[in-house]
């Protein structure tokens, strides 16, 4: 080989990079194990981790514990799928673009709107990038979004915003209910406001059904509304479109993998008519034909929107998404079908209030905090002044249960709370055993 | 001869029978039941949803042969060369798959107290500590999913930085080379910045001139990648990097094109500041189709204090987070990070060790002038650019375009007959008809040899018999794809109720043509 190009040795090939930044000694890492001794060190590692599959797990807050059927593994372990990349070359990844296609349908079918992109990186970003597709449509710079928006998301929003001069504002909720308050959100949506932000359920579980009348008042302003949604939910749940959505967003990890310690993530971005489809970022799959017109055929389309033809014009720099996860979620909302998905809605509806009320009778808490309607998570507040989130989650902990989150420094004024979830994968003796570890402690 | 599969494969909604179901969740059980109440009860009215979710009804056979159908119409690296310039499409071991798939990593979650994670925190841990090694960087942060969420958090810190002496409202500019990947302008003008070009000289580098021309008190920074996306290294780099500094800006690193610089160049010693590396590319984690990858963010010293939250430390006996780091830009998405990935990065970079990684830059380079070599040797395409090359090299079909009207396209096209996948095409938009070819260190001399085949005899067909590299592909899955329909706002078909009647009534794939090609 060294021959056929005109050389002696690979240094050779090195020999125009500067002497002065090229390394003279070895990278001081370890390595150069055998994939066995590879395989055995990072087992050990692993091994010192308590999981789902260890302890009981109450936590959610964006990532969520669900059962993900064998077949949506397989399909997503087939390595066509797994290891290719972006279909550039459309004739030869039919497989992917087509399955891309079906799931883009499936949650556009779910959701009430008219198109939804292959992916974005979670559902962080995807708010991010609605944001500034909003901005780019209204020309207005101010986001309106709920006081319980998850920490995280609300830095996330802040950082896709801030460069561009977005201000993101936050509106209240019922302190009783957890309902979102209409009142101070007609006073705030105005001429200025490009878009409102409203997720259903919200962070703290609450089924708001304030938020359908939301696009409305948005619109009557010339706003945009932007609905967050779980798309597991949408198996009993009105779809955001249906009541006026014009941008959804969600994180798809629940339809599509398992929790991976939070990523990969799987950012759902779909929208309402032409202005806002020529803004969305990333990449969007079409149906057409060969150039014959004889079979049917799927390509990536309104790539002039994109960062590799538009650069610094484009609609994101988006490139690497997370498209097998949309792949799983395609094969999963197919195993599932409309049967399956109702069902699962109502079972992790049922064990969810099947918890509060085993809960709701402890004394010295306030379980659950708010009055409206739960899905999948409510907040836990304990009213005694001894008491403590941390010493319970301690005490939950030493009995091999993971408990909720936390949310005493990011929503002090509930006190010493905590976000707990519920999904299909709990058996009532999960429950029975969280009741007693938590009556335990409240009674000491 | 290569035939890629042709299931000429329904849509999954048009496999849809009533009644059909291929998995059923769990049932709550009559406790359960009993305690919660009435279902219709729990949801506020205003929420019910009319009626079944509209999906398709199908059973668990069906969906996974409709699956792993389309698989079989999905050309990948585990079946063959994939050259596409600057994505780095190397084979992805099954070693680092299998290491990390563990319900021990799979079944965390992300806010789990720290006592329960010190495992993962150990793993996220070494690894930062060892990709900072690698790129001579002081820290590094693995929260980004993907290269250009990478250097949007490179724009941020960036603004942090000058924001911090405060000289934001100053710099307003960011400085990227006309052949640098079209990310890296996105990512600028994502984060509020004006995007200064600078064009390349006639070795295809920086133009030094044009570049201390441009560069000034406005300037925020310069993003490139080096080698530059026409595999040439820029010699100049200690030079464009006393001129950006001297100007007060910062160095950005695209590590798209780091893997020829594995255990030979940091870019650390380049004098970059901050950087980004696609695991996706250089660590051979899968592409999965467009995605997860994993961008993680290394910076120098002064720059750690900008890093997202949370840092994972190390007492000396418990592995924590950090998130005491008043100057921390926040979150640049949810949690920590694509951990899947980045965990497979790190078995990747054990199998390997030091002196295995320099073997993969240096295999890479080999790989990709022995290919580069032999196709040069026929004379046919231009290589714009004298020829020292490294991990890629951008060939130029402007004169057979030229003669024939035979364009780049149509070349790529006809090499996916030949069972390879294309080269990069059209891009970097500085080199006209351009295909853009790297070669993985993981490509056999055979490989090698075939693809050099493949590049050259589509070249010599396009002047023998035109009509079959116009017309082409013949033997994928479908035939050349018509992209103007694809797009055109009259055709434009985003979903499946969408289809038009043209769609529909062709859904039948005629049978392979007889051609003699």
């Amino acid at each position: 080989m060294l021959k056929a190009i005109g050389v002696a040795t690979i240094d050779e090939l090195y020999s125009d990079i500067p002497k002065e930044v090229q390394l003279n000694q070895p990278l001081k890492i370890d390595g150069f194990y055998p994939e066995q001794e590879v395989r055995s060190r990072i087992e050990q590692l692993l091994n010192k981790n308590k999981s789902a599959a260890d302890y009981d797990m109450f936590l959610g807050a964006g990532i969520y514990d669900h059962f993900i059927p064998a077949a949506v593994k397989t399909i997503m372990a087939r390595t066509e799928f797994q290891t290719s990349y972006t279909p550039y070359q459309p004739e030869i990844s039919q497989g992917l673009l087509q399955a891309l296609f079906e799931f883009e349908s499936m949650i556009r079918d779910l959701t009430g709107v008219d198109a939804v992109n292959s992916s974005l990186y979670d559902g962080s970003t995807a708010l991010g990038e609605a944001a500034r597709m909003a901005i780019r449509v209204t020309s207005r710079y101010k986001i309106l979004v709920p006081r319980s928006l998850h920490p995280d998301k609300l830095s996330v929003l802040r950082n896709y915003t801030e460069p561009v001069g977005i201000r993101i504002e936050t509106f209240g909720m019922d302190d009783e209910t957890g309902c979102l308050d209409l009142d101070d959100l007609k006073i705030k949506v105005n001429t200025e406001t490009a878009a409102v932000l409203c997720e259903v359920p919200s962070f703290f579980g609450i089924l708001d059904p304030n938020a359908v009348s939301v696009p409305s008042l948005c619109h009557e302003k010339g706003a945009l509304s932007i609905i967050g949604f779980d798309p597991i939910s949408l198996g009993g749940l009105k779809p955001p479109g249906d009541y006026g959505a014009d941008i959804v967003v969600a994180e798809g990890q629940s339809i599509s993998s398992e929790m991976n310690f939070g990523g990969p993530g799987l950012g759902i971005i779909g929208c309402k008519g032409e202005n806002l489809l020529r803004q969305m970022p990333g990449r969007l799959i079409g149906m057409t034909t060969t150039m014959d017109g004889k079979n049917r055929a799927f390509s990536m389309v309104l790539q002039t929107r994109e960062q590799h033809i538009r650069r610094e014009k484009a609609t994101s720099n988006i490139c690497t998404n997370e498209a097998l996860l949309g792949v799983g979620a395609a094969a999963y909302l197919s195993l599932l079908g409309p049967r399956g998905l109702s069902q699962l809605f109502e079972t992790i509806l049922v064990k969810t209030n099947h918890a509060i009320k085993r809960l709701h009778e402890l004394p010295g808490t306030l379980i659950p905090r708010f009055t409206g309607q739960h899905y999948q998570e409510f907040v836990v507040t304990l009213e005694n002044p001894r008491h403590t989130i941390a010493k319970m989650n301690q005490d939950l902990l030493a009995a091999g249960i993971h408990g909720g989150k936390s949310l005493v420094n990011d929503f002090p004024e509930l006190g010493q709370s905590s976000l707990m979830c519920v999904t299909e994968t709990h058996r009532p003796e999960a429950i029975d055993k969280l009741r007693a570890t938590m009556e335990k402690f409240v009674r000491s | 001869m290569y035939r890629q599969a042709r299931w000429d494969e329904p849509l999954i909604i048009d496999r849809s029978q009533p009644g059909k179901v291929g998995h059923l969740p769990m049932r709550p059980s009559e406790v359960e039941m009993n305690t919660s109440g009435n279902v219709m009860d729990l949801v506020p009215s205003a929420l019910h949803r009319n009626g079944p979710p509209p999906l398709p009804e199908v059973s668990e056979p069906e969906v996974v042969r409709h699956f792993v159908r389309l698989s079989q119409e999905n050309y990948s690296p585990d079946l063959g060369i994939y050259p596409l310039g600057s994505c780095t499409m190397k084979y992805n071991p099954k070693s680092s798959e299998l290491a990390v798939q563990t319900a021990k990593l799979e079944k965390l979650h992300p806010e789990q107290d720290e006592s329960t994670i010190q495992g993962i925190l150990a793993l996220m841990f070494h690894l930062e500590r060892m990709l900072a090694e690698i790129t001579g960087m002081s820290r590094m942060t693995l929260q980004p999913a993907a290269g250009a969420h990478g250097e949007y958090l490179g724009c941020l810190i960036t603004r942090s930085f000058h924001r911090s002496k405060n000289e934001l409202e100053q710099r307003t500019e960011m400085i990227v080379p006309d052949s640098a990947h079209g990310t890296n302008p996105a990512s600028a003008a994502m984060a509020g910045f004006k995007v200064v070009v600078v064009p390349s000289n006639s070795e295809g580098m920086v133009d030094l001139e044009e570049l201390a021309n441009v560069a000034g008190p406005r300037t925020a920074g310069l993003m490139i990648t080096n080698p530059n996306t026409l595999g040439i290294f820029e010699r100049n780099i200690l030079e464009i990097a006393r001129i950006i500094h001297k100007a007060g800006g910062l160095l950005y690193y695209d590590g798209a094109n780091f893997n020829p610089l594995l255990g030979k160049v940091r870019p650390g010693d380049m004098g970059f500041d901050i950087l980004h590396l696609n695991l996706h590319k250089t660590f051979a984690t899968p592409h999965g189709g467009g995605g997860p990858g994993a961008g993680p963010v290394g910076v120098t010293r002064s720059l750690e204090k900008f890093l997202p939250v949370p840092i994972v430390e190390f007492d000396g006996k418990n592995y924590y987070y950090n998130y005491n780091v008043p100057d921390s830009i926040g979150k640049i998405r949810s949690f920590h990070g694509n951990i899947g990935i980045l965990a497979r990065a790190y078995a990747y970079i054990l199998n390997l060790g030091a002196d295995g990684l320099k073997m993969v830059a240096e295999t890479a380079v080999l790989n990709t002038n022995y290919v580069l070599s032999k196709v040069l040797a026929k004379g046919q395409y231009q290589l714009p650019f004298a020829p020292q090359r490294k991990h890629e090299f951008v060939l130029s079909a402007k004169g057979l375009s030229n003669s024939t009207g035979i364009r780049a396209m149509d070349l790529a096209k006809r090499m996916l007959d030949r069972g390879v996948h294309a080269p990069t095409t059209y891009f970097p938009q500085i080199v006209d008809e351009a295909l853009m070819v790297e070669v993985p260190e993981t490509e056999s001399l055979q490989d090698l040899d075939h693809f050099v085949d493949v590049l050259t005899s589509v070249f010599e067909e396009a002047q023998s018999n035109p009509e079959a590299v116009r017309s082409a592909p013949h033997f994928t899955s479908v035939t050349r794809i018509d992209d103007v329909k694809a797009s055109h706002p009259k055709t434009l078909t985003l979903h499946w109720h969408g289809a038009s009647s043209t769609q529909k009534r062709v859904s039948h794939q005629e049978p392979i043509a007889q051609v003699n090609y």
